[in-house]
């Protein structure tokens, strides 16, 4: 009976995992210890996403230093003329104006790999379709009536959904539905860094604490049965 | 030399006398099983709250412009800010794992039973401040679940008659949650509550070495003075101001036994908690709520507002009645129960083991309830979840109603005078 209660007390911690969006995502696969995947992202951020959605927690310079980029060269290749390298990844976007624009202001990026998923941007970004009602054409599959424009649609091309809600493949892209995914891909990677910086870090730190205490372990319980050995 | 120096403090404070007392010659009962790691863990917890929460305070900003933008200053710029803010997070939901472990420790082995029925009720006061303690520090990153949660736990006391809605705004300091709500969280979160907390520890303690540690067997280590053979009193040498008063039997210097077992506790605990805290902070969404990576933000609300994990019991029993005063009545109801727990029970026997098989029944469907109600807390409410949130809430208050009926002429076995083995 004992260990009946010790289960029903032991699984008290270990609930169901917490409720996601009602459309099945992709699945990003995206490997966040591949810097040329890193500064991929970074670059097609840079050229496509900040203009209205910022970073504003996160610095250039950490930025270069962890996906080893030289800071000079990141100066000049990879930054707006006039800004500090310790600066913050901003942009000159008015907001009250964006509000107005878009219907509500494009928020900041820094935290969207973890508020909602790197496979949720995956999945929203390559789900954009052809819908004549949205202010912009375009609606989206996981993200039902959104304000924004379907940026990348150069690269990817255009999708229609047919009326059993099944998205086509796109038409008209610069890109193959590969090259579209990989790019894709890339900035899902590097949304999930910017969300974490530490994360990589974080885990291999962690390998070697929980190695460091199951020794200790080993040598706490051999201590413990020491002094034990005069009780009876 | 350090001789002289303790003999020079000891005439002026009595260091190594209370030394003695309550830890090197404490007697501890020596047959503790695994649930007694609870208690040392729990202290554990608090020191590193407190701790991390010193380190944290020093960077973070209270208030509603700089909170959430000092979180994430603390995650990138601050040296290791990311460890202690995690440390912070995940010793949060570990601090109500061994607190609710260490409760139904109590629970099972009647730990609350005469004579430790104010031991009891100190332990009470220590969840109760502890759960205001973890209400407050939520909304302190400013997230928007940290946002939404507070809305949602103050707006209950808008349902209390004619003071209600006056009450919300005092709580507030302001007509919605701002910053003005935010600087006296941190202000109760940072100094208020803790200092109660330690002082309650420190009366916990104190309660406990007075009567007594309970052991799983309820068996009562103290016998008269002059009631036991010498051959049979514990070997060991224990403090005048129990060998005084009581024949001492079946027990162990608390320093070094349970001293040194608690170690071995304690790197047990610690593997879980860095698996979580280098793996897993935000534990599944449970420990870190997703909604709360955005900013709180008064005119968007999550998709589905629940509390935090710890508080999903209460909140379950909260919501399954369907008026809000009355719902919020059952709620504290719930918690009151706990705090008379040691008058429901009328029983003499205090261990499971030697107790009827109702009261087992009865504490195991408790237990079953109390998850049930923890798991739909942090579901929403659908139809089938708040009929069984109905039937959970039953079970959990139906405990405390069978064991005072029973426990007055409850069939139980003979309890042992020694421990067993």
């Amino acid at each position: 009976m004992k260990k009946l209660l010790i289960t029903i007390l032991a699984l008290l911690p270990l609930m169901v995992s917490a409720a996601g969006p009602s459309v099945a995502l992709d699945k990003a696969n995206n490997d966040l210890s591949d810097k040329e995947s890193l500064k991929r992202g970074f670059e097609s951020y840079l050229n496509y996403c900040l203009g209205c959605h910022q970073l504003q927690y996160q610095r250039y310079n950490r930025t270069f230093a962890d996906l080893g980029i030289d800071e000079k060269e990141g100066v000049e290749k990879w930054m707006p003329t006039g800004e500090k390298p310790g600066d913050h990844i901003t942009n000159t976007m008015p907001a009250k104006e964006a509000a107005a624009w878009f219907g509500t202001a494009p928020p900041d990026l820094t935290l969207e790999a973890r508020f909602r998923s790197p496979d949720y941007i995956y999945t929203y970004l390559r789900t954009f379709y052809e819908d004549s009602d949205r202010p912009f054409g375009v609606n989206n599959k996981v993200f039902k009536d959104v304000g924004m424009p379907h940026v990348l649609q150069d690269l990817q091309g255009v999708r229609t959904m047919d009326d059993h809600g099944v998205l086509s493949s796109a038409t008209g892209g610069s890109m193959t539905a590969e090259e579209y995914d990989m790019f894709v891909r890339d900035l899902v990677n590097f949304l999930e860094y910017v969300g974490e910086p530490n994360k990589l870090e974080r885990e291999a730190l962690g390998y070697w604490v929980i190695g460091f205490l199951l020794i200790l372990f080993i040598l706490s319980y051999l201590l413990k049965k020491e002094y034990w050995r005069d009780v009876h | 030399m350090f001789a002289n120096f303790m003999a020079w403090i000891d005439k002026r404070l009595p260091v190594t006398d209370c030394w003695n007392k309550h830890l090197a010659q404490y007697p501890a009962p020596k047959n503790f099983n695994f649930w007694y790691f609870f208690g040392s863990l729990a202290m554990l917890v608090l020191v590193n709250q407190i701790l991390t929460g010193i380190w944290l305070t020093m960077n973070y900003e209270p208030s509603g412009e700089g909170a959430f933008a000092s979180i994430e200053y603390i995650m990138r710029d601050v040296d290791y800010g990311w460890l202690l803010r995690y440390m912070h997070s995940t010793g949060a939901s570990a601090f109500f794992v061994v607190v609710y472990m260490h409760m139904f420790r109590g629970m099972m082995y009647g730990s609350y039973q005469k004579p430790r029925e104010l031991l009891w009720i100190f332990g009470m006061l220590i969840f109760l401040v502890l759960m205001a303690e973890a209400f407050m520090g939520y909304l302190l990153p400013w997230g928007n679940m940290s946002y939404w949660g507070a809305q949602v736990i103050i707006s209950l006391f808008g349902a209390i008659p004619v003071i209600g809605e006056e009450l919300t705004i005092w709580i507030k300091g302001d007509y919605v949650i701002s910053g003005a709500t935010l600087n006296r969280f941190f202000a109760l979160h940072v100094v208020a509550l803790p200092l109660v907390l330690v002082v309650l520890v420190f009366l916990h303690i104190l309660a406990l070495h007075e009567v007594g540690s309970n052991n799983p067997e309820g068996t009562d280590i103290k016998k008269k003075k002059g009631s036991v053979k010498p051959e049979e009193l514990s070997k060991f040498k224990f403090h005048k101001h129990y060998t005084d008063k009581y024949d001492i039997v079946d027990a162990i210097p608390f320093h070094p036994y349970y001293s040194v077992k608690d170690i071995m506790g304690v790197v047990g605990f610690l593997i879980l908690f860095c698996w979580v805290m280098f793996f897993a902070p935000e534990g599944g969404g449970y420990f870190i709520e997703a909604p709360n990576f955005e900013p709180a933000n008064g005119l968007k609300t999550p998709e589905h507002i629940v509390p935090v994990w710890y508080f999903g019991p209460f909140f379950t029993i909260l919501r399954v009645i369907p008026d809000k005063l009355l719902g919020m009545i059952t709620m504290f109801a719930a918690i009151g129960a706990l705090f008379a727990l040691p008058w429901f029970d009328r029983g003499v026997v205090k261990a499971l083991k030697f107790r009827s098989k109702a009261h087992f029944i009865n504490l195991t469907q408790f237990a079953i309830c109390f998850i049930a109600l923890g798991i739909l807390g942090t579901m929403p409410a659908t139809d089938l979840a708040n009929f069984i949130g109905r039937i959970a809430t039953f079970g959990y208050f139906g405990f405390f109603v069978a064991l005072w009926l029973y426990s007055k002429n409850e069939k139980t076995k003979p309890v042992p005078e020694r421990v067993s083995g």
